[in-house]
């Protein structure tokens, strides 16, 4: 008798096991991304009509992109780090027609605050958690643990589309420059 | 087989006895459920935390009649309708704001009141640890309501914590989109927060604060002394008529009217802030909408959760991560790492005294450090306070082990 209340038991189980998985998927998926979201992931930049040292500030998958047409001397006014560089020879910065441009997200890699550009320091300060970044996105102080993140681009003559992985990109993605 | 009294008239005492056990149910829940007379007004706080419960649930109903949960009209819809149109709307949510502060206020009193009088050992292990599920549920409860009035302050706010789940290095940002639903809170973000604070947590709230009293049920409430009481003893020297010799007193009607009491002072309180001094609760920078391309200058959490948030800051993101992890769990092994056999007051417990009043302290210091701006003296002290908050729980088992018994106790 116990025997075969035990495998009712089991039995029942079972079925209540995976039933309570699949409504675990489908809760899971509920929560996802919708379609519609993720398809409108792609953003084109125009850059023939940009001036230098300006903070430029786009929108790409709701993400503010900061756009920067680095100056020939940018270095940072000064750096807790030492990291004195020149951002205009960093090899982040993105070759477009004659001029080099820095492409990033705008979030501090900290906790995602969106830091501000100081022009005449060449270099960004969160106010957040004091974060500081110069013209390439490089760290200049902590608490961000990682430059700012480079999103996918591609080229295209003066353009730039954003959530598209060109070649440029996947050659910073390789030499580990995109974050 | 039960039985029925024919004769009994429907709803009278006996056909709804026979029924309900209604007078049972009262025996065992109030008027024989027994309460130490050795304690004070600090034992009234379960009982101001329920009734700031109720407050919080019946002006939310309100609230959710002309509460809109999308992104385009959430601001407006508390701002300008219930605000300026709604009747007395002002008034839901003035009370809905200072509760949902003045709540946590209460609760860290009830917290360290538990740790002074060492009301989490001894049969009370369970009480500290559905204790601490109220407290993190509460945490989530109000986090997500932050998010509702959908002004800059909920939406960074949302970006910050939700950031947290990225956990530092693991770079785990699917788990962020998913969360949010979105790349950054949006919509999805917004309906979900709703859901979430309006439904699912209250009910897990309501459910903990039965396992809660339940667990408080078998082991009775500590007392001033931390001395075992024989309650099946002393109850009966109540019923007896030797009220006066007896070490406890019924819950219904003896304790409920020094609860009452105090739940009095604490209303004409609450209420004087409600009317006088709402804008506390009231973060100005939350007055603008949400305005995904501008952060505020500076970022910080309601200040109760300023303590934890200042224990984040200071450190390097992975070990900031680590520092936070272990401040929002390290409370619950609290019965675990109190190696102390000492049911007493703090006062009486050698180390523990100091142990006790430098983490009270320390938390203060935190507070406040999380609201002034990370910048020069601010970070030193920051720091110190951080590494203070973790060096005093490591020290806990050690110290407490060296405690010597106190005499009349196992």
């Amino acid at each position: 008798m116990s025997d075969r209340r035990d495998f009712f038991g089991k039995a029942l189980g079972a079925f209540a096991g995976l039933g309570a998985l699949g409504a675990l998927y489908a809760a899971k998926r509920t929560w996802d991304p919708l379609p519609s979201v993720k398809a409108a992931g792609f953003t084109t930049i125009d850059l023939s009509n940009t001036q230098e040292n300006v903070l430029y500030t786009e929108m790409w998958r709701g993400k503010p992109i900061f756009v920067i047409k680095v100056p020939k001397n940018a270095k940072p006014s000064e750096a807790p780090n030492g990291n004195m560089e020149n951002a205009y020879d960093d090899k982040r910065l993105i070759k477009v027609g004659d001029s080099k441009f820095f492409i990033a997200i705008g979030l501090c890699t900290h906790l995602g605050c969106i830091p501000a550009y100081y022009p005449d320091k060449h270099k960004f300060i969160c106010a957040c958690h004091g974060g500081q970044f110069n013209a390439a996105g490089e760290v200049l102080k902590s608490p961000p643990p990682s430059p700012l993140v480079i999103p996918p681009f591609t080229v295209k003559g003066m353009k730039v589309v954003l959530g598209e992985a060109g070649p440029e990109y996947k050659k910073l993605k390789e030499a580990g420059l995109v974050a | 087989m039960a039985h029925f009294d024919p004769n009994a008239k429907p709803f009278s005492h006996q056909w709804m006895n026979d029924r309900l056990a209604i007078d049972t149910l009262k025996r065992v829940l109030s008027t024989e459920y027994w309460i130490p007379k050795n304690i004070n007004f600090l034992w009234a706080m379960g009982m101001v935390l329920a009734a700031t419960f109720g407050v919080l649930l019946i002006s939310g109903i309100f609230l959710l009649m002309y509460y809109i949960p999308d992104t385009k009209l959430a601001f407006d819809s508390v701002n300008h309708t219930i605000m300026g149109e709604v009747g007395y709307g002002w008034l839901w949510r003035h009370m809905h704001a200072v509760a949902a502060s003045v709540v946590f206020l209460i609760i860290y009193i009830h917290m360290f009141t538990g740790i002074y009088y060492g009301s989490y050992k001894r049969g009370r292990e369970l009480i500290w640890l559905s204790g601490m599920l109220l407290f993190v549920t509460f945490s989530a409860e109000a986090f997500s309501g932050y998010m509702l009035p959908w002004g800059q302050m909920s939406y960074w706010a949302g970006m910050v914590i939700t950031n947290l789940f990225s956990l530092g290095s693991l770079d785990l940002q699917g788990l962020v989109e998913w969360i949010r639903g979105d790349y950054v809170p949006g919509q999805a973000f917004l309906g979900r927060f709703f859901m979430l604070h309006v439904v699912l947590l209250p009910l897990i709230i309501m459910a903990l604060i039965v396992l809660h009293f339940g667990t408080l049920r078998i082991p009775h409430v500590n007392n001033q002394d931390g001395e075992e009481i024989d309650f099946e003893a002393e109850a009966e020297k109540w019923k007896a008529g030797k009220r006066k010799e007896a070490k406890v007193i019924p819950f219904n009607p003896v304790f409920m009217s020094k609860d009452v009491f105090v739940l009095g002072i604490y209303f004409i309180i609450y209420f004087y802030l409600v009317f006088y001094h709402f804008e506390f609760a009231m973060d100005p920078v939350n007055f603008d909408p949400a305005d995904p391309l501008k952060t505020p200058p500076h970022i910080y959490p309601e200040w109760y959760f300023l303590w934890s948030y200042e224990i984040l800051r200071p450190f390097s993101k992975n070990a900031g991560l680590i520092a936070f992890g272990f401040a929002q769990v390290i409370f619950f092994f609290l019965p675990f790492l109190d190696r102390s056999p000492n049911v007493a007051p703090a006062s009486r417990r050698g180390l523990f005294k100091f142990w006790f009043w430098a983490l009270l302290i320390d938390m203060i210091v935190l507070t406040i450090m999380g609201k002034v701006p990370p910048i020069g003296i601010y970070t030193t002290i920051g720091t110190i306070a951080a590494w203070t908050f973790i060096l005093l729980w490591v020290a806990l088992p050690f110290i407490t082990k060296l405690e010597k018994p106190i005499r009349g106790q196992k």
